[in-house]
Order: C-alpha cells, then structure tokens, then sequence
C-alpha cells in the first residue's frame, strides 16, 4: 500500500466566494476557480482531503481536529453582515488520530480535538464548503501554529505523510490563505474592491509566476521574504507555502495552474492547483535543514530537564582511559570506552575497531539527543544525527591507525529501535560508508550501555 | 438626566484556565483548581465592586478581532456555546448574556462622529468571543448586567503600536463621552494578560501548579514594570512606554484594551489598586482596578 498527494491546492479564506460571489465580479471568479477545483478533485481518485489553515492559530503545538461530524453555524469576525454558513464537515478520525500520533513519534507537541460546539475556522469551513460540498470525501483539518518555525512546519508535514503512506492515501493538500493580507481597514462597496497597494500586487503576481510554473518550493524558501514584503503581521507568518511543500518533497518540477487572482476586500486571494507531473523544468534547489525529527523548544515546563539529562549522560557507566598494548590504537579525538578495551588494535594488515558510538570526545554529550532521560523516559533523538557521529568517530580512530574510512572493509551495525531507525540510519550510511563499499550486517539490540541508539562494529585495512 | 460616569476601569484578563479552575455549572470541563493567586486576586477585585452600583459592564476583548475597523454586537440577547479554539480542552461555555445595545450604538455613533472606522453586528448567529466571557465570568459570576462588547481592532497589524494607540484614545474618549450622555453607570473591563510568551506545551493534569511560571525573567520584569506604573498612577507613562512593552514582552496589550481604558478613564494619575498578579501558560496575568468612583470630579 502506498499513498500519495495527488493534487496540491492553495485557496482564499474568505467568506466572500460562499456568501456573495455575485456582488463583485471578481469574487465570482474566484468561486468559479473553487468549482473547478472541486469538480478536478471529483475527478480524481482522491479519498482525503487535508487542510493546513492559517486561520485556526494554535499555541501547544499543533491540534487536529477529530470530531467526526463538526456542525455549527459560522460567522466571520469582520463580515458578519454578509450572513452565516451553517456547516456539517466529514472527517476522517481515523486518519486524524493516526497523524496526531505521527507527530508525537517526530517529537512535535501535538493533540486532537473533538468536541461539540468546537468553532471550525473560516478559512476550512470556506475551503471544504466550496471544495467539497456534498462531503463525498473525508477531510481531516490541521491548525498553525503561532511559534512554529521552518523545521517545525516541515516536521509536520513529514509525520502527515508518513500516514498518508501508510494508510495508502490518495490525498488532495491544501493551504488555506491568502497571499497578500493587508485588508482595507474599512468598509468598501464591492465594486471599489482592489489589491490593496500595487506592492502587493507586484508580489502576488511573482508569486503566482512561480506557483504555475511549479516552482513551490522556491515560494517556500522565499517565505519569509515575501511575508516581511506584503504580509501584516496577524497570528501567523507565510508559513502555509512550508507546509505544501514539504508535503511534495520539496520539489520544485510540480506542473501548477493558476484559476484565479481576484483581490478581497483588499487581499490576494488565489486559487491555484499543483499536480505532482513533473513540468520538466528541472530540480530543485533545496539549501535548508532537511528535519525529521523535531527537536526543538518543546521540553520548556521542563526547567531542570538539561540538566537531570546532562547528569544523566555524564552519570551513566564509568568510563575508562583506553587499554593501552603492543598493537593497541587510541585517541583523545574518539570518546572514552565504557570498559577495560582500546578504540582500536592492529593485526596485520587489518585493524580492529571496538564498538564505536556517537558520543563525542571531552563533554561526553550525545549529538542528535540522548534516547532516554536519567529516569528511563523515551526522549525523541534523531538518528541520523548519531549516525554521522559515530561515522566520525570511526573516522577520527582510523586517522589515529594511519587508515581512513576509505579502508574499511566490513561493518556490524547495532540499532536499538530497528522499526523507527532504520531509515535514517540507513540514509547517512549511503552518504558515507555507503560510498565506500564495505560489507555490512545490521542486528536489532535491546539496548547499549549508554542512552544511544546506534552502534558501529569496524574491520579496516591498516 | 443625570451624567452617566465610570464607576471603576479594571485589568482583568481572560484566560480560560481561571474559568475552567472555577468549575461553574455553565463550563463542561472539570478541574481540581489552579492558578488560585489569580482566582483570589479576582475574588479581592469582586469585592471591591460588591456594593458599587453600575448598569452596564463595557469590555474590549483581544479575541474578537477585527481587521475592518471597530465593531460592537448590536444584537439584545446572546446564547449559545463558546468553545475555546485554542484551549478546547479547557474551555466550553454556555453562556446566555444581555447587550446594552443602546449604549453600543451610542458608543459607535459618537466614535463615528469622530472619524473612526465602525460597524454594528447584528448577526444573531454570531457567537460572542471567549475572551469577553472569561472577563465578565470573573468579575461578575452573576451575569445580571447587560454587557457591551467591543472588538479589537488589529491596527497594530497594519500600522504601528503608535497608531494603535492613537486609535484606542479616540475610542477611549468617544466611549467615555458616550457614556456620560447615556447617563448610565459602567464598568469597564480591558481584557487581556501583559506579557503574553505562551508555554508551547500543557501540563498533564493542565492545573498542575508545580509547572507554572514566567516564562523568561525579562517578562518578568517588564511585567512587574508596568504594575508599578499603574500602581503609582502612571498612565501617561504607560501608554508612552507600550510601544517597547508589546514588542519586548509580546504583550497582550496590542490589542489596544489597556490603552482605551486608560483613556476613558481620562489617563488618570490617581493610583491603581492590584488585586492579584500570577502566570498562566507563562503569560503574564494581573487584576487591576482602577476605583474612578472614588476619585471626586
């Protein structure tokens, strides 16, 4: 079973497109664009659609609402006089709960929500009234959160897609927002509707260029600009455009059209598909941190939690000077052993590394975050991390031998978790090891003696 | 008709744990307690206010905000269920509560005449903001007085705190012109926290007392700063200072709550009387009250 994002959608959030399209000629395009996009997703094989809004801030992490019928009457804070829409939303809970255990497992603070009366957002009750009415597909609905960063956001949707795969999904993204956000500060007739400043407008447009020619992530890594340039700032940054992309790998070959660009009241309001054909322009430029895990500032009730881990790691078992002999090989640039043994001993042509962690030299601290707290608590870590450390301890001993990673020959390889590490283990060793060609075996272990999760067992060529 | 007046301004912040912790029959999750420093600071503030005759509690709230001007809710009774969209966990009120729509549109006609951007709501399927219920809750539990409700004008989003605070004095003074026509009693509520860095995750139970605190000592600090202000009567300090306070201390106040109750208070030097000062989810929370009936004319 394998799932997938079929269609990509970036959408308004206005109430204008469901309540009045006939008052301003422009609006009524712009919910001509939604009917075209519903009536694209229904001719698709979609069973999911998952909708990212900027208009449902969230403060403790990320929430995802679970409640399988959400009915209420909705009304917009600012155009309340353009009347109520009354809604009765299907979502996939199933699909909901899974995500939300998705993030936890990549160390996002997360929750959801199903409870009667919960006000739904404007942004996804516009989105999913007017994409899919009849609700022939489920949905499922997430929140941004206000301090979220990059990483966070991509984290986000790494842990969506993981679930999207697993329940072999055929979904349709979407981002509901705005482009430019700066509204008239007050009441227009609708024939006086207009992007607020030619500003905006210029920015939108460029926007809009690279959207249809696929480009998403190029908008993603020009976020922040574009939100400092035409973005006022509300409760949440650009950061939809983070989202959507990492939902499509980061690519930047996806085939986009725009349907529509109308202003509201003011706004940039852009209906745009993004299909995952490839338009053949070419690859990405893809230069930030690429996160799985999510290891941020989540841990801040926590307030003695660096120290009791610090304690933890550098009040594990006695460490030892290395065991010094005729053939035996040690250095100061490799951690201490946890026993009596050196790093490393040369017989012949061969040299014989001991078991080779990732902990670093001198302060004994864990890259990528110790597995478990001085309590036994699972901790999140990221394995590619420790993978990359431990390649370079190898590195650093065989240095010391007169060898290099270039003359390893054959590697045993201990996991501690083998179901959630594997992966990324595997990847770091592709970049590193991987390219040198040695043979490798791979075992699952209940543990190691220090909170660590992976273990590399090296024979080089002196 | 005799002149209506300001019988007292409070600082009096709305988030949904104190409710949630209160256990009120309106409110479906139960709690064991919490932030009793708080709760106990609006128990003082209560009463203080238990034998002062007023007719109309007036609110600005941060949580309805408004981007197209300023609105009041024009519709007489309000019913129906506020859920917290952030805090859901905590917080679903059922609440049924009166407008002095007569005052609203006072209010909003005068700030009108002044140039100000305004809107009447008068979608009865509107739904009143969490904020303004917390408020009101917690200082009159009782429900017995007819409310106004203003929103919170975001123009702190597209221009500065400056402009903000150009736009809540005039508002601030449309309102206290208003009132003194409509000859009625008021009371009136800023509702919002000072520095406002939430915690980015809940405690389990979220009452758990062992985990709350400031979130930085720079808060801390900047909090404690504007107490002492408004302590000693400083309000013309306050609103020269809030540029730096809501962009240091991510402050609640650029909402524009506290700088219009200042201001229809008519910036007053006289000191103000804090009740109760705690953090909760790291924000910074204090009750204040501000008796302008004491003050003479």
């Amino acid at each position: 079973m394998s799932g997938e994002i079929i269609k990509s959608l970036i959408v308004p959030a206005h109430p204008h497109p469901v309540l009045c399209p006939e008052k301003n000629e422009g609006w009524q395009r712009v919910r001509d664009a939604y009917d075209e996009a519903r009536r694209q997703i229904e001719a698709s094989d979609a069973d999911l659609i998952i909708v990212y809004s900027t208009l449902w801030p969230s403060v403790i992490g990320h929430q995802i609402q679970a409640d399988p019928n959400p009915e209420w009457v909705m009304v917009d804070a600012d155009f309340h006089d353009l009347g109520s829409i009354h809604y009765s939303l299907r979502i996939d809970t199933e699909f909901a709960k899974a995500w939300n255990q998705a993030n936890i497992k990549r160390g996002l603070e997360s929750r959801t929500v199903s409870y009667h009366g919960f006000p739904v957002d404007v942004g996804s009750v516009v989105a999913l009234e007017l994409l899919n009415p009849d609700n022939r597909i489920p949905a499922v609905i997430c929140s941004t959160n206000v301090y979220s960063n990059r990483a966070e956001t991509t984290v986000l949707a790494k842990a969506c897609m993981d679930v999207v795969k697993a329940q072999g999904k055929k979904a349709v993204a979407v981002s509901v927002m705005s482009l430019s956000n700066r509204m008239f500060t007050e009441p227009i007739e609708p024939h006086e509707d207009r992007i607020h400043s030619l500003k905006d407008d210029e920015w939108n447009r460029k926007i809009l260029e690279f959207l249809s020619e696929g480009r998403l992530e190029d908008v993603g890594q020009l976020s922040r600009t574009i939100h400092d340039q035409i973005r006022v700032k509300k409760v949440v940054a650009f950061k939809p455009m983070w989202w959507l992309s990492a939902m499509n790998d980061n690519r930047n070959d996806l085939t986009g059209e725009v349907l529509a660009y109308e202003p509201i009241h003011g706004a940039g309001a852009a209906v745009v598909i993004l299909n995952p054909e490839s338009n053949g322009t070419g690859d990405k430029e893809y230069d930030e941190d690429d996160v799985d895990y999510y290891g941020g500032d989540r841990d801040v009730l926590e307030s003695n939690k660096d120290s009791e881990t610090n304690l933890q790691i550098n009040s594990g078992p006695e460490l030892y000077d290395p065991v010094e002999g005729a053939n035996a090989v040690n250095t100061n640039k490799a951690p201490k052993p946890v026993g009596a043994y050196p790093h490393a001993r040369r017989e012949g042509d061969l040299i014989y590394l001991s078991g080779v962690g990732p902990r670093q030299p001198g302060d004994n601290s864990i890259p990528g975050g110790p597995i478990k707290d001085s309590n036994g608590n699972p901790l999140n870590y990221d394995i590619k991390a420790q993978t990359r450390a431990v390649v370079d301890n190898i590195a650093r001993i065989l240095e010391e031998a007169g060898s290099s990673l270039d003359k390893v020959i054959d590697v045993t390889s201990f996991l501690v978790d083998m179901d959630r590490d594997f992966s990324g283990y595997n990847e770091v060793w592709a970049e590193t090891l991987g390219k040198v060609g040695p043979t490798r075996t791979t075992l699952a272990i209940r543990a190691l003696p220090t909170p660590i999760a992976v273990e590399m067992k090296v024979i080089a060529k002196a | 008709m005799a002149k209506g007046g300001i019988v007292a301004g409070c600082l009096a912040p709305h988030p949904p744990h104190l409710v949630y912790a209160e256990n009120p029959e309106q409110n479906e999750p139960v709690s064991e307690g919490g932030w009793e420093q708080l709760r106990w600071g609006y128990e003082r503030l209560r009463e203080s206010l238990k034998d002062v005759d007023y007719d109309v509690i007036v609110i600005l709230s941060p949580h309805w905000q408004t981007y197209v001007g300023t609105h009041f809710i024009g519709v007489e009774k309000c019913s129906s269920k506020s859920v917290d969209p952030v805090f859901p966990n905590l917080f679903r009120f059922n609440y049924d509560l009166s407008i002095d729509v007569e005052l609203a549109k006072a209010i909003h006609d005068q700030a009108e005449s002044e140039g100000m951007s305004v809107k009447m709501m008068t979608n009865p399927d509107f739904r009143v903001d969490y904020g303004t219920i917390v408020s009101c809750h917690m200082v009159r539990p009782e429900w017995d007085k007819p409310i106004v409700s203003i929103s919170s004008n975001r123009s702190l989003s597209y221009y500065s705190v400056e402009v903000m605070q150009e736009m809540m004095i005039e508002l601030g003074k449309s309102t206290a012109k208003a009132i003194e026509e409509s000859g009625k009693k008021c009371l009136l509520i800023a509702s919002n926290s000072l520095s406002h860095r939430h915690f980015v995750t809940e405690t389990n139970p979220p009452e758990d007392m062992s985990k709350e605190h400031i979130t930085s000592h720079a808060m801390h600090l900047w909090d404690m700063r504007m107490i002492e202000m408004m302590r000693e009567g400083k309000s013309q300090q306050i609103i020269n200072e809030m540029p730096e306070f809501c962009e240091q201390a991510i402050a609640e106040t650029d909402g524009g709550a506290l700088t219009w109750l200042l201001s229809a208070m008519g910036t007053p030097s006289e000191p103000a009387i804090l009740h109760g000062y705690g953090t909760i989810i790291g924000t910074g929370n204090a009750i204040i009250e501000w008796p302008c009936r004491n003050w003479g004319a």
